[in-house]
């Protein structure tokens, strides 16, 4: 058999590798470095991070592709980037620039009304956000190789990643105990293709890894993540806007590798300088919430 | 026999899969105290800058290399290999274990795009399909390191006496031989 490339076997396989590590947001080469050092198992690579989107306001779009160099330039970890949900121009762009991965993101400002980019078009994976189970089932259908929560990203408030992780566990649960004949039905009332609950239905879980994000500014916060069952976290806005970021960066590696040891938890979580402001979600107006963008 | 499954980060729940289908007994190994007692050791499938990092901060980085160079089984996939390495061709440093003669470049078949499946013939194994993600490559083996499998001319599965490292990831096909072969060495010790 010859070579095959751009499998889904591969494009899941990367997210695998993965686990049990954090994925950190990064504006550039320096930062990125930064990023690697402290143990970040990989970098998105951003203009700005999605605080800094939250504060700008205007169109938020794909990174410059010098910037995105740049940093592949820097780093061995695999490399990320966003394009605007929809945006398939976008995503052939990061492909020709060779990122590991695609985050179709809801941070940036949605390119399409109504639907996502077809992934299985694309040789590089793409990771999408979700809310809960049936969106999740959508992006995988559409050929999303990796699943993380929405969260409300910019806030460092990590409630709605907490109630879209337990949404997602308490659907999954469901979906084990929906006797066969009415798994069509559900489909139908949730709108996620059958095929997809067929497969969380014989594993008890998502078929792809899922991982945290939206809203995670402390190691206390990746351990609880990972302890309702994520696979692994993303830190946006959370290390680089809090005082010292190396220190965090690290300090949030070591939790969620450990998060299941209070006392290790404890020794990390000391002394880590003043973390993101934060931001109390019902102080956010409708419009403001990127979490509704795309579903 | 009680096999760990380094579990810092990466694939290791896979390799855990693996070793309980066969009938295992397996732990997951994330301090010092975890690693007493285990007759074998899995450094799993992650990103091996990172696996550093935490190997370094508690000490388990100094204790598995002393075990690895007194004979404890090792079997390290992908970033496992990496950190079995003596040599890396690269122009950055890394901690590593340095037990293996091996001399490994990084990310050296390419980046995402360039992640394959393909068909390995392995020695004592027979046919194996194989998953390669961003995958390192050995460069140059010593004299004292078997090479198991290859793949288009570059060895991609090597022994050296009581280390067993992979550029691919059978955790990843559910296919058990690499495994089987691997306790085999645990047993024989």
């Amino acid at each position: 058999m010859e070579k095959l490339t751009g499998t889904f076997k591969v494009k899941s396989g990367l997210a695998e590798m993965l686990k049990g590590g954090v994925i950190m947001d990064v504006v550039d080469a320096e930062q990125a470095k930064i990023a690697e050092e402290a143990g970040a198992v990989a970098v998105m690579a951003l203009e700005r991070v999605p605080a800094d989107i939250r504060a700008a306001g205007g169109v938020a779009r794909m990174a410059d592709p010098k910037k995105i160099k740049e940093i592949i330039e820097v780093v061995t970890i695999p490399v990320m980037a966003k394009c605007r949900i929809g945006h398939f121009a976008e995503a052939q762009i990061l492909e020709a620039l060779g990122v590991d991965y695609m985050d179709e993101s809801e941070v940036l400002t949605p390119a399409d009304p109504e639907f996502h980019v077809d992934k299985w078009r694309f040789r590089i994976p793409f990771v999408c956000g979700a809310r809960d189970l049936p969106e999740a089932c959508r992006r995988i259908a559409e050929g999303a190789a990796m699943i993380r929560t929405k969260g409300e990203a910019g806030t460092g408030n990590v409630i709605e990643a907490v109630r879209h992780m337990r949404t997602m566990n308490q659907q999954i649960r469901q979906v084990a105990q929906t006797p066969d004949e009415e798994l069509v039905h559900l489909s139908k009332e949730w709108g996620a293709p059958v095929e997809v609950l067929k497969l969380i239905k014989e594993t008890g879980r998502l078929p792809v890894v899922n991982f945290a994000a939206g809203g995670i500014a402390t190691p206390a916060d990746a351990a609880l993540m990972m302890q309702l069952g994520c696979d692994g976290v993303f830190v946006g806005s959370g290390i680089f806007k809090s005082k010292d970021p190396d220190k965090r960066a690290r300090a949030i590696v070591l939790a969620t590798t450990h998060y299941n040891d209070p006392k290790i938890l404890a020794e990390v979580s000391e002394n880590l300088g003043e973390p993101m402001r934060g931001i109390d979600i019902a102080q956010l107006k409708s419009e403001e919430l990127l979490q509704v963008r795309g579903n | 026999m009680h096999i760990g499954v380094l579990a810092l980060q990466g694939d290791f729940r896979e390799h855990l899969a693996i070793l309980r289908a066969v009938g295992l007994e397996v732990r997951e190994v994330r301090t010092l105290a975890q690693l007493e007692g285990v007759d074998g050791l899995i450094i799993p499938g992650g990103e091996s800058t990172t696996m550093a990092h935490l190997l370094m901060r508690n000490g388990l980085m100094e204790s598995l290399r002393r075990r690895g160079r007194d004979g404890l089984p090792i079997y390290g996939t992908c970033a496992g290999m990496i950190l079995l390495a003596q040599e890396l061709e690269d122009d950055r440093p890394q901690e590593r274990l340095n037990l293996m003669g091996v001399t490994v470049r990084r990310n050296a078949y390419g980046r995402q795009l360039d992640s394959f499946e393909a068909d390995l013939q392995i020695k004592h194994i027979g046919a194996f399909h194989a998953v390669f993600i961003r995958a390192p490559k050995i460069v140059r083996v010593r004299p004292s390191v078997e090479i198991l499998a290859e793949h288009d001319g570059t060895p991609v599965l090597v022994r050296q006496k009581n280390l067993l490292a992979s550029s691919f990831h059978p955790e990843l096909t559910g296919d058990s031989r690499v495994h089987q072969y691997f306790l085999e060495m645990v047993a024989r010790r």
